[in-house]
């Protein structure tokens, strides 16, 4: 505890932290919470002059039907729903392999981590190149030249997938949007599984032996509960950025949001928050509220099945 | 069941690959162990004990050597496959299981003709902790028992499965005093109820003598000397065995054999037929002293410590290789010991010769 005394001391080295914080985060944030609720906000209006009247107007019109908002809602909740589980139990695999083999170990961490330093708009160029179908001849048969997925699926006899391309469909664009962000969010799960596998007392493993206990008992009634809160870490780390998704769709198909030639969006919340930012401030800090609303529940739901379900 | 190690050797290579320096843990070790027997491997930090426990039980493979468990050889079998009850030092208790799923753990491993019904795990388990006396504590975790009862729910755990042999690595060593002593006792009491092959390790010289049928002492890889706790103590092969056992620890001092008598400093304390004239360290066991006014060893009194029954005379000499000698004698014969110097007559079987040299024993005849 600081001494009285020295309470000011203690307030101007905090000083420089809080002044920012209280600029960039606490003021915005109270900001959003104001602007969300005044009909119809526009900041270039406020600035000249204008005011608006407090209501709920920006909730309905991102409620609205012709909004797109329901779209990137269903979109974000899809790519959430899908990724979480699937990067988590590959996550698992991974770093339990990871963690049963001693040559190589470090260095296999090493390539499993690399997505997580690299760029995601820069993956997300190179997944389009792996994805693509270009040059199909107009009668759909020939292709003249295919990424790398096609070119493996080719390999196999399988017709090439429009993934990406003109006129593609919404689950082949959803297929390589999960692909790709479960492959981008393995490295951190895996760098916290395999933290949490090696603190696990190798005496537990020893006495399994012992007691003759199966590999696939061992994994189910030792590994798992013991690394339950690191999974429970994982999990609702992995919803929180499942439902700010953004930055990957724009990698993969530009700031269109959808493939070209398509008319469904693949647009996510944060998505529709940045379109709506350009025109409407009011609507974006609607829509941000409200994800931040989903996000607050999900996490709260998720506390409460891990605080049951997590042990120690 | 008996356990034979047949030149049992464990060797760890080095760490380091360049000095190539490579560690014998355990060295050429040879030893029967009767059926139903209480074993105690005894030793310092470092002198293999555990290194051994972890390979009779499997989960450390031998360098060189055989492992037989009654007739079978089972050098080659892994730690899955045979049937010991290990208790570790930690105790190792899945912290995640109550005390309950802890002790059904291993049963409900059993395969094939082995494998149990519900009902009949239940009962085993609760037999078991029933025996270690727990019964009422089976739906705890582990983390809400204390210390004592985490170690009974270890031993409830090895023993339910009813192991061909019981492994015990340092059982006691996380328990205060006081109930490392009802422990012990308890870990005798349930090896004779079972009548289960058990083998403890231990660094307690006085939790070994008191529990084991059978004491194996170790050093650095290399077994001393094996046998009752009582004869190892008042028959030490070795000034390291004889150190290393008793305490108080016994009185090391340098002397000389003359003429079949033992010196210590100018002082010829005791006859020594047999003996060649050379010079020898002096071991005399703490209760080897009588108080004697006109006893021939004379030392500096410096302090009582008083013990009840006995008093300890804690003395120097100018020739002991401890700091202090220290005795224990009879509370009214220390009476007298009020002066600067007490001096004693020695019991002869309780006085020991070692080589200088070797530090093996140097024996002579006791009248």
């Amino acid at each position: 505890m600081v001494e009285s005394k020295h309470k000011w001391k203690a307030w101007l080295y905090l000083a420089p932290a809080i002044v920012l914080l209280l600029i960039f985060t606490v003021w915005p944030i109270i900001n959003t919470l104001r602007i969300a609720f005044l009909d119809g906000y526009n900041m270039l209006g406020e600035v000249g002059g204008e005011t608006y009247s407090f209501g709920i107007k920006n909730f309905t019109d991102v409620l609205d039907e012709y909004s797109g908002f329901k779209e990137a809602l269903v979109n974000t909740l899809l790519l959430t729903v899908l990724t979480v589980p699937l990067s988590t139990f590959l996550a698992l695999l991974i770093a339990v392999c990871l963690n049963s083999i001693k040559p190589l170990q470090r260095f296999l961490q090493t390539v499993f981590f690399l997505p997580y330093v690299t760029n995601s708009i820069a993956i997300g160029m190179v997944f389009e190149a792996m994805f693509n179908i270009i040059g199909l001849s107009p009668d759909a048969v020939t292709a003249e030249s295919w990424g790398i997925i096609n070119n493996i699926l080719g390999l196999f006899g399988a017709d090439p997938v429009n993934w990406i391309n003109l006129n593609s469909s919404y689950w082949a664009n959803m297929t390589v949007m999960v692909i790709y962000i479960v492959w981008n969010a393995l490295p951190f799960k895996i760098l916290i599984l395999l933290g949490g596998l090696q603190s696990i007392n190798k005496q537990y493993y020893d006495a399994a032996k012992v007691d003759s206990t199966p590999r696939a008992r061992v994994f189910t009634k030792i590994t798992v509960p013991l690394l339950s809160p690191m999974l429970a870490y994982v999990v609702i780390t992995g919803f929180i950025g499942g439902f700010k998704e953004y930055s990957s769709i724009v990698g993969i198909f530009g700031d269109d949001m959808k493939a070209v030639g398509t008319d469904h969006s693949l647009n996510t919340m944060v998505g529709y928050i940045y379109d709506a930012l350009g025109s409407n401030e009011g609507r974006a800090s609607a829509a941000a509220l409200i994800l931040f609303v989903i996000i607050f529940v999900v996490t709260m739901i998720n506390l409460y099945v891990s605080k049951k379900k997590t042990h120690y | 069941m008996k356990v034979v190690l047949q030149n049992l050797t464990k060797v760890f290579p080095s760490r380091n690959k360049k000095s190539g320096e490579e560690v014998v843990a355990v060295n050429d070790f040879t030893f029967e162990i009767p059926d139903g027997k209480l074993i105690g491997l005894l030793g310092p930090s470092g002198c293999g004990k555990s290194t051994t426990l972890y390979m009779i039980s499997g989960l450390q493979k031998p360098t060189g050597g055989q492992i037989f468990f009654g007739d079978d050889d089972v050098t080659e079998l892994s730690a899955e496959n045979r049937g010991v009850g290990l208790v570790f030092q930690n105790y190792a208790l899945y912290p995640h299981l109550t005390v309950k799923q802890n002790i059904l753990f291993p049963l409900q491993n059993l395969k094939g003709a082995d494998k149990l019904s519900k009902q009949e795990m239940l009962e085993r388990a609760f037999e078991a902790a029933k025996l270690v006396q727990i019964d009422n504590l089976m739906e705890r975790k582990p983390s809400e028992l204390s210390g004592g009862q985490q170690q009974r729910v270890a031993i409830a755990r090895a023993l339910v499965k009813m192991p061909k042999v019981l492994l015990l690595d340092e059982p006691l060593s996380n328990l205060d005093a006081r109930l490392r002593l009802q422990t012990r006792e308890e870990i005798r009491r349930i090896q004779k109820e079972t009548g289960i092959t058990t083998i403890f390790v231990t660094h307690d010289q006085e939790e070994a003598m008191s529990i084991s049928d059978m004491i194996v002492v170790m050093k650095l890889g290399v077994v001393q000397q094996i046998g009752a706790p009582q004869d190892v103590y008042d028959d030490p092969t070795n000034l390291f065995v004889a150190k290393f056992l008793g305490t108080p620890p016994i009185n090391v001092f340098e002397g000389e054999v003359k003429a079949e008598k033992l010196y210590i400093g100018a002082a010829a304390v005791l006859d020594v037929p047999g003996v060649q004239d050379q010079p020898v360290y002096v071991g005399i066991r703490p209760e080897g002293f009588i108080p004697n006014p006109e006893g021939p060893l004379t030392c500096n009194l410096s302090g009582v410590d008083v013990m009840g029954r006995d008093v300890s005379l804690v003395t120097t000499h100018e020739a002991s290789l401890n700091p202090v000698v220290r005795s224990i004698v009879d509370a009214d014969a220390a009476k007298n010991a009020n002066g600067i110097t007490v001096s004693y007559s020695l019991k002869p079987h309780k006085v020991f010769l070692f080589n200088k040299e070797t530090e093996e024993r140097v024996y002579f005849e006791v009248k």
